[in-house]
């Protein structure tokens, strides 16, 4: 396969300024999006030391466009471009760095398919790219500020509380995650305190959106604390059977209870005989 | 590798050992051979001593049972559905059948005559059917007083028939069954959240959802439950009738699955219509999924028929209310099973 990247066409060429790049980038959306598509990630040859404005916009013009639109106006039907991607997203103006550092910093974006359920992945682009792009969705209009929650001052019963209410019919009470027709619920150990607040706010996919009228800041350091927990749970006879809930327990207990009944049975015939 | 060359050596030590039990246990040579004293002449089964002790024992047993279901006949007609005690009926109909089963058992043991005799495989039975019929008559010889058993075992098997019908009067008309679909909701009722406080409708936002309560009625009535989503006004596509229900897209649904009875617990809700699933109401017991949108019809599951919905109404506060009743009865349903909307 061959591969078309910036980096290869420009090496050759080295007097091409950094401004030269960002227009051909903007200018050939769909033929970044083709490269992106083949090749993953699409970067300017010479990235600046520290994260820019600017970097942010050459990162979302080549890897983002295809689907959230020019200047993350969004697309709402799906177009085949040049390169064949069919691309659509939703706009992007408004959604603050909250969102943006959300979906990056998790791997939730880039997708490599539009329908598919966006996950957990490798994240893609380097922190410094992260923080520039996130600069840059965040500048595209006024939106939420990255929250700062404060786990250390939730109560942690509180939170187990709420989490019941509002998270567990989904996620699990131990928050091992689960499903709701037509998608998966991700388990939520691993995560980072500002990823948990992060997505009580935004509701991704098709989660439900939790403003702070519905739960307040307070409240949701309790619930950062409690989903933190889940990590090392307390677990009371030592055996967590994954931690997920009555039904495996039950089940394993049947077994062991079928064991221990045919092990007595073969005992009382050897004993008999 | 090294555990699973442990398995396969296990296994066949187990079934070495199997198969040498098996080879002891060699059949004896054929032909009749009493353990016990052979019987009388003109019996098959040997005379047993007869035990008054072990009959008035059956008698008191049975009579029990009958009594326990006899419990369980009159729980269901003292109590009414609400404050039905699972609990006591479950205890009636099983002491019922624990003591039915101890008092065959003193039967098996204690009154019928058993004899050991090992016997080939007959090779021709011509007059089997009458040596049968003879072997039951002669091992109820140790029976003295039958018919004060026989009217035992009546007694306990009549009650617990009846006490297995019983619940048929829960069908009506015998039975006012109006309390089943009485709900505390009426117009201007207004909506609680789980503290207690009335749901103010400017408050209520769309891409999240709510647990609603009747105000003033008890949080355990199932009928009080309820599940609240906003949805744009433009997205609704209610059943006719419908179409005054959700006041600036506030929709209110039964909590109860119309399936099995769990509570609503998720929200699917779209970030992005365009490529993500519709938004609906899911059942964590079995999946069953209800389209908001239109009236909580079922999308997917188990589920027979849609939630009944509650229309809704500002009132003169910014209040969450009620403008009437549910659209449907409330919870698990198995009427219109077949009635599946489209």
């Amino acid at each position: 396969m061959k591969r078309y990247s910036l980096h290869r066409l420009t090496r050759r060429g080295s007097a091409r300024s950094i401004a030269t790049i960002l227009a051909i980038a903007t200018l050939s959306a769909a033929a970044t999006a083709f490269a992106a598509s083949q090749n993953g990630i699409v970067r300017p040859v010479a990235e600046p030391a520290h994260a820019t404005v600017k970097l942010g916009e050459s990162l979302f013009n080549a890897n983002c466009a295809s689907c959230h639109g020019i200047g993350g106006r969004g697309v709402a039907v799906a177009r085949r471009g040049a390169g064949g991607v069919a691309g659509a997203g939703p706009a992007l103006i408004g959604v603050g760095a909250q969102a943006a550092d959300f979906y990056l910093r998790t791997g939730f974006m880039p997708l490599a398919n539009i329908h598919a359920e966006p996950s957990n992945q490798r994240v893609q682009f380097t922190s410094k790219e992260v923080t520039s792009l996130t600069a840059f969705v965040a500048a595209l209009g006024k939106g939420p500020q990255v929250p700062r929650p404060q786990p250390s001052s939730g109560n942690l019963a509180q939170g187990f509380k709420l989490f019941t209410e509002d998270c567990a019919g989904c996620h699990q009470s131990l928050a091992r995650g689960g499903y709701v027709t037509g998608a998966r619920v991700p388990p939520l150990q691993g995560i980072d305190a500002t990823e948990i607040a992060e997505a009580v706010r935004i509701g991704p996919y098709l989660m439900p959106r939790f403003s702070s009228r519905r739960i307040s800041d307070g409240q949701l350091d309790s619930i950062v604390r409690y989903v933190l927990t889940t990590n090392r749970p307390d677990n009371r006879g030592g055996w967590s059977i994954g931690n997920l809930g009555p039904i495996p327990e039950g089940l394993v207990a049947w077994l062991a209870a079928v064991v221990l009944g045919v092990a007595c049975l073969a005992l009382a015939r050897r004993l008999g005989a | 590798m090294k555990v699973k060359r442990w398995l396969i050596a296990l296994g066949t030590l187990a079934y070495g050992r199997l198969r040498r039990k098996r080879i002891e246990r060699q059949p004896e040579p054929p032909g009749r051979e009493y353990v016990s004293e052979p019987p009388a002449p003109g019996h098959v089964v040997p005379q047993g001593e007869p035990s008054p002790f072990a009959e008035y024992l059956v008698a008191l047993l049975l009579l029990v049972a009958a009594i326990f279901a006899a419990g369980f006949i009159v729980t269901y007609a003292v109590y009414s559905p609400q404050e039905m005690p699972n609990q006591l009926l479950g205890v009636c109909i099983g002491g019922a059948l624990v003591f039915l089963a101890v008092a065959l058992a003193v039967v098996a043991h204690r009154l019928v005559v058993t004899e050991e005799l090992e016997d080939d495989y007959p090779e021709e039975h011509p007059q089997e059917q009458e040596q049968i019929a003879q072997l039951v008559r002669d091992s109820g010889s140790r029976i003295t007083r039958r018919k004060l058993l026989i009217g035992a075992a009546g007694t306990a098997g009549g009650a617990l028939a009846l006490a297995g019908l019983t619940p048929v009067l829960s069908l009506g008309p015998l039975w006012d069954t109006k309390a089943l679909e009485t709900t505390p909701w009426r117009r201007g009722r207004r909506l609680v959240d789980v503290d207690g406080r009335p749901m103010i409708a400017s408050e209520i936002e769309e891409e999240t959802f709510y647990a609603a309560f009747a105000q003033g009625a008890p949080t355990e009535e199932i009928a009080a439950l309820l599940v609240v989503v906003r949805l744009a006004p433009g997205q609704l596509r209610l059943p006719a009738g419908r179409e005054s229900w959700a006041p600036q897209g506030i929709l209110a649904y039964s909590r109860i699955c119309t399936h099995a009875g769990c509570a609503i617990e998720l929200y699917r809700k779209p970030k992005f219509v365009v490529t993500e699933p519709r938004p609906a109401l899911v059942c964590p017991c079995h999946y069953s999924t209800f389209d908001p949108a239109r009236g909580a019809a079922v999308l997917y599951g188990p589920a027979g028929r849609p939630l009944p919905q509650l229309p809704l109404m500002i009132d003169a506060e910014g209040h969450l209310a009620a403008a009437g009743d549910f659209s449907g009865r409330v919870g698990p349903g198995w009427w219109g099973v077949r009635a599946r909307p489209s």
